[in-house]
């Protein structure tokens, strides 16, 4: 009798002492866990230092070797040899152009579409459309490339005699189509934001969907769309493997959209694929054009960030 | 008696509504743009390419005689990336997405880092390349293998992740959190056994978002210096290694010296596209069973 209450009360002590130890461990746990996630929520932010430093650090070594003012100043790129010169605008203006001619696509078309899928179509046809948007959207980019190399450019070719073999006028546009349906996606949905009343009061004064389009739809979204085309305009800037592939590697300073020509990512891929060795000037210049692509594909991104804070309408 | 005498408003604005009619017709046509290219796309993908898949393409390793190449290394290459990017990206983007949405204070921290990922989600993913290559590749010294460029990658598609498991978390109503707290559970009991099953949905089919994008990345791969030389299959994290889309830049690059190049880029162009579309259908199909709506 003695000994099972003896046994009841050890079994319930070592029931209280066991529970009292899980229960701490679930208080370390409960201490722990925050201190844990932040951790792991850090690494974003030491994903931008490195970013930042990296470019910076490399950058710097750069500008010791070749000064800012020819880096910025220079219409003439030649990165090998001896008499290497690092001028940084055969780059820019490649990059620049690209830029335009995939925004003179994307944006019309991507437009078009936003008012097409937000103002005109049926629920049907959009449950059809729009999946085909994410698929062209998905589609990786060094495809694109191909289709911009194998395709466009013969195609083109056969109607622009002077074209080159690769041309900067060929993956400008598929960059385009690749972009169109990111610019409609982002204005589809500021103009589906825009609320049905705002539709209605017009439709109700007389004026038919292409004015209720123009004079209201848009003009209550338009922050949205801007904001549409500046992360479009960014895309391009920071698109590689289509330009690569498509628009060769000299590096003219030049206007003419029938040329080959080098944007900055395509240096980039260019040069570090040709296994520069750590140390040298055209290593340092690597970084130095990254950080300058870095820098442009920020500002857009903060003028995009910007824009859409600043000049939201809400209703 | 009619209220609305449709002779009159024909009359009167006859020519505004052609151009209504006219101008839906101009959207249409730009929105089947996008249709078409997609459907010449891969018309030309299929028709220079599928020739050319059978078993050996798939089975045989690198050659540089077009008829005896294959895409067996890519393929494992491939295989081998993934197992480094999903579970590293998986721990970083739902640690991330938990901090922020569970335990941040609203205040400069949480902003700092929410703003730090929509920044991060902008770079250029060359720029991520060179960050590899300073960092995993040369400053590590790991040297151009599956590791540095799963972390490379991973670091790439992390800003998809959190963004996804945000929202997943977020769409857990308050009354299933509140149910637990009410049974006694702490907070991190709370997210483990509540917030998380109901959110894991939408975060898995986030991931496989993030993964099918690193799949088709190519330029931070090549900038790390993925070699277009004929390497060995890899059998693990420590190899040297070659991905699908970098071996499409390049076929596709030397082309112009040998014919059948294109072929050959085209045919590993099918098997890609095909793989993200299973890998998208996944999603889809998750998405579609699993999400509970509240």
């Amino acid at each position: 009798m003695q000994n099972t209450a003896g046994q009841n009360n050890t079994n319930i002590r070592a029931l209280i002492e066991e529970k009292k130890k899980t229960k701490s461990i679930g208080r370390t746990m409960e201490k722990m866990v925050p201190g844990i996630l932040l951790v792991i929520a850090g690494v974003s932010i030491f994903t931008t230092i490195g970013i930042l430093f990296t470019l910076i650090a490399e950058t710097f070594l750069f500008f010791k070797e070749v000064s800012i003012i020819e880096f910025f100043t220079g219409t003439e790129l030649k990165p090998l040899g001896d008499n290497a010169v690092f001028g940084v605008l055969p780059l820019l203006t490649g990059t620049l152009i690209s830029t335009v001619i995939a925004m003179l696509v994307a944006i019309p078309i991507g437009l078009m579409t936003a008012i097409y899928l937000s103002e005109y179509a049926s629920e049907k046809a959009r449950r059809i459309l729009k999946p085909i948007l994410e698929i062209l959207a998905g589609i990786p980019t060094i495809v694109y490339g191909f289709f911009a190399f194998t395709f466009v450019t013969p195609l083109l070719r056969s109607f622009i005699p002077g074209l080159e073999p690769t041309n900067i006028l060929s993956p400008g546009i598929v960059m385009g189509i690749m972009i169109i349906p990111m610019v409609a996606s982002l204005s589809e949905d500021a103009m589906s934001s825009v609320p049905n009343a705002m539709r209605e009061g017009a439709l109700a004064l007389g004026s038919t969907k292409l004015e209720v389009t123009f004079k209201v739809v848009l003009p209550a979204a338009i922050s949205g769309i801007i904001a549409s085309f500046v992360l479009g305009i960014s895309r391009a800037i920071g698109e590689t493997m289509i330009v690569t592939i498509a628009s060769g590697s000299s590096k003219n300073f030049t206007f003419d959209v029938t040329q080959s020509m080098q944007t900055m990512t395509a240096y980039i891929v260019e040069v570090s694929g040709g296994e520069a060795a750590a140390g040298t000037t055209l290593y340092h210049s690597l970084y130095a054009v990254a950080f300058t692509l870095f820098v442009f594909t920020l500002v857009m991104n903060m003028i995009a960030q910007y824009i859409s804070r600043r000049f939201r309408e809400e209703y | 008696m009619k209220y609305i005498d449709n002779n009159l408003v024909q009359k009167k604005m006859g020519s505004r509504l052609l151009r209504n009619k006219l101008a839906k017709l101009f959207f249409l046509l730009a929105t089947l743009f996008g249709l078409f290219v997609l459907v010449i796309l891969i018309y030309r993908v299929i028709r220079d390419g599928a020739a050319w898949i059978d078993f050996d393409f798939i089975n045989n390793k690198l050659s540089t005689d077009p008829e005896r190449a294959g895409i067996m290394g890519a393929i494992l290459g491939t295989l081998w990336l993934m197992l480094v990017v999903a579970p590293v990206t998986m721990i970083l983007g739902i640690g991330t997405a938990i901090y922020l949405e569970e335990y941040a204070k609203k205040g400069k921290l949480q902003a700092l880092i929410q703003t730090n990922i929509s920044n991060l989600a902008g770079v250029p993913s060359v720029v991520f390349g060179l960050l590899g290559l300073t960092v995993f590749v040369r400053g590590m010294d790991l040297g151009n293998i599956v590791l540095a460029g799963g972390l490379t990658m991973a670091l790439l598609v992390l800003p998809v992740v959190v963004v996804a498991a945000q929202e997943a978390i977020r769409a857990v109503p308050g009354f299933l959190r509140e149910a637990s707290y009410g049974m006694g559970a702490t907070k991190w009991q709370t997210i483990k056994n509540v917030v998380l099953p109901a959110s894991l949905p939408g975060i898995l089919t986030g991931t496989i978002l993030a993964l099918s994008r690193a799949i088709g990345e190519t330029a931070p791969l090549v900038v790390i210096g993925i070699p277009a030389l004929l390497i060995p299959l890899p059998d693990g994290v420590f190899d040297k290694f070659t991905i699908l889309p970098v071996q499409i830049y390049y076929w596709t690059l030397d082309s112009a010296l040998v014919a059948e190049y294109t072929n050959l880029a085209a045919a590993t162009i099918v098997i890609l596209l095909v793989v993200l579309f299973l890998m998208n259908s996944v999603a889809i199909f998750i998405r579609n069973k699993f999400q509970q709506r509240f």
